[in-house]
């Protein structure tokens, strides 16, 4: 049995996503090839070689992968399973944006099923993941040759440093795509990344506007070295920009500390947050949905709770 | 132009699902359903761009049970042309579901296929992806902006680190994020006048396709639940928990 590991980098460093992988790589019985597809990779294909339990890295710094797009990186992996120079088992990826992006059309070219967003591993083709938004557990098992599939990061941990596995250069070429990279807008923050952080701040409507968003969330997540996060509704109404948004249908989050503030606690909402070690809401509304899953809620106006929780962190 | 929306019948996003006592799966009988938020969506995009006068013809697609129709007569009335039922008696996976919409797309060649990134009953975020990849046509997912003109299409797509701006020939496939348009309530007119469009039926098994499960569900069960919190009175309570109780800080 053999894994392929699609990484997420950025050509010089590896997303912690692909860490997350690696680990649920590992829960199968077999080796585990990690393959970096870019353009001027080796700084990230040096930084998955280093990773504890990868056996080989293979390395794809090719012109038609530079910017990454589905197709050109679809085209590369299902190549490399047909090329039969190893007998590749399962093709695993993070269930983030890249994941989803690229594995579903692997799976369609090999004509086999995906199983997405796997936060369990049963045995070699039977695996755990959520449905309905998280309200129900589905236990599935594929009967398929390969098997392809992505895995909610939050349910593995970050696989650490301590290997020093080969790295190939992968001599198939991929097939350039029809689609063409104009350009990206990314969000620069020193905050830690959402999806790794050991906590995270989260506003929602109850804010009432970006400025506000800023002046009472900042402070507060910088004295907590928290990310900030924030419920569909803040980011519907511009308060922040789309990559804040937790939930069914943005990020899924674990951290150890989830303070939410604001956020009313829709069950879309709830589905990316409430496997938080501890979860803290701070609402005015004592019905709120919110008040269902946190271990410690505050009923109060949030403009006077969170300076004050501010100050009393100091 | 013509533009392919395939809509998907779900269980409305307001109702809160149970599992079964059985586990094989979750209740769906008398159970709210609605057409799937992110095809919705993919509509209202479809109909602009006719709007617009980019597109020339909306053709809706759902597959499965016959009760999709109902569905389908949703996006009518919001403002789909046509419509087309794709029937089938076995389940179907994204896989079979990729592959009637290729069979579908090589009948009606529109331009541009525009659809839901997800659905919100199995989470499986596929469908749109398959369907390019079987068609080796370019995809755009999770997009917040579409710009369509001369035989391109530019596409801005909501990923992890922010925004990502794409630009493809058509033929492609779109997949549809939350924020790319608000759609329209069908006015009480455009649901009359939905009932009139033409709603072609198609059995599946008539198009050549494997639609058989690839996936076995082995059983249903609810997550895990939170035990209840506390209510704290105020911030002090609230630190010293966080710090004593919780550790957590």
């Amino acid at each position: 049995m053999t894994t392929l590991v699609i990484a997420e980098h950025d050509n010089a460093s590896l997303r912690s996503t692909t860490r997350n992988a690696i680990t649920a790589a590992r829960r199968l019985d077999g080796e585990v090839h990690v393959l970096v597809a870019g353009g001027g990779c080796s700084a990230a294909c040096e930084a998955a070689a280093g990773i504890e339990g990868v056996d080989k890295v293979l390395c794809a710094d090719q012109p038609a992968c530079t910017d990454q797009g589905a197709e050109a990186l679809a085209s590369l992996v299902v190549a490399m399973v047909k090329a039969g120079t190893v007998a590749y088992t399962h093709i695993l990826a993070p269930a983030s944006t890249f994941g989803k992006n690229v594995t579903p059309r692997v799976a369609a070219l090999l004509d086999v099923a995906q199983v997405s967003d796997v936060v369990a591993i049963e045995d070699a083709n039977t695996y755990v993941r959520p449905i309905y938004a998280g309200n129900a557990l589905a236990t599935v098992r594929s009967d398929d040759g390969i098997q392809v599939l992505t895995v909610r990061t939050t349910a593995f941990d970050a696989a650490a440093d301590g290997a020093a596995a080969p790295v190939e250069a992968v001599s198939i070429e991929a097939a350039a795509g029809g689609s063409s990279l104009v350009g990206r807008q990314l969000t620069e923050s020193a905050r830690p990344e959402l999806g790794a952080a050991k906590t995270i701040v989260s506003g929602g409507r109850g804010l009432g506007n970006g400025d506000n968003f800023q002046a009472l969330l900042e402070p507060l997540a910088d004295r907590l070295g928290a990310a900030l996060g924030a419920s569909r509704a803040a980011v519907d109404a511009g308060f922040v920009p789309n990559d804040y948004q937790v939930g069914q249908t943005g990020k899924i989050v674990a951290p150890q500390l989830y303070v939410a503030v604001g956020i009313s606690g829709a069950i879309q909402h709830l589905a990316g947050m409430k496997d938080s070690k501890v979860i803290v809401a701070i609402n005015k509304d004592p019905e709120a949905p919110i008040f269902q899953v946190a271990d410690y809620g505050l009923v109060g106006d949030l403009f006077d709770v969170v300076p004050q929780l501010t100050a009393a962190l100091g | 132009m013509k533009i392919l929306v395939p809509v998907k019948r779900v269980v409305d996003y307001n109702v809160k699902v149970r599992v079964k006592a059985d586990q094989s799966g979750v209740e769906l009988a008398n159970v709210k359903m609605a057409m799937n938020p992110f095809d919705e969506i993919a509509i209202e995009e479809a109909v602009r761009l006719k709007e617009a006068g980019v597109a020339s013809e909306v053709v809706a697609v759902s597959c499965g049970v016959p009760a999709c129709q109902e569905t389908l007569r949703a996006a009518l009335a919001i403002g789909a042309d046509r419509a087309v039922l794709v029937t089938s008696v076995v389940e179907l996976q994204p896989l079979a579901v990729a592959k009637i919409l290729k069979a579908i797309v090589e009948k009606e060649a529109p331009s541009l296929v525009i659809l839901g990134k997800q659905a919100i009953d199995d989470d499986a975020n596929q469908v749109g992806q398959m369907l390019a990849a079987l068609l080796d046509w370019p995809q755009a997912t999770f997009a917040s902006k579409v710009e369509a003109s001369d035989g391109q299409v530019r596409v801005t797509r909501e990923i992890d680190g922010g925004l990502e701006t794409l630009a493809m020939p058509l033929p492609a496939v779109i997949t549809t994020d939350l924020r790319l348009n608000e759609p329209r309530y069908a006015t009480l007119p455009n649901i009359m006048k939905a009932k009139k469009k033409p709603l072609e039926t198609v059995a599946g098994e008539s198009l050549g396709v494997d639609l058989a499960p690839r996936l076995t569900t082995l059983k249903v069960v609810e997550p895990p639940s939170r035990k209840a919190g506390i209510l704290v009175a105020d911030v002090a309570q609230l630190v010293d928990k966080l710090k004593n109780e919780a550790q957590v800080l």
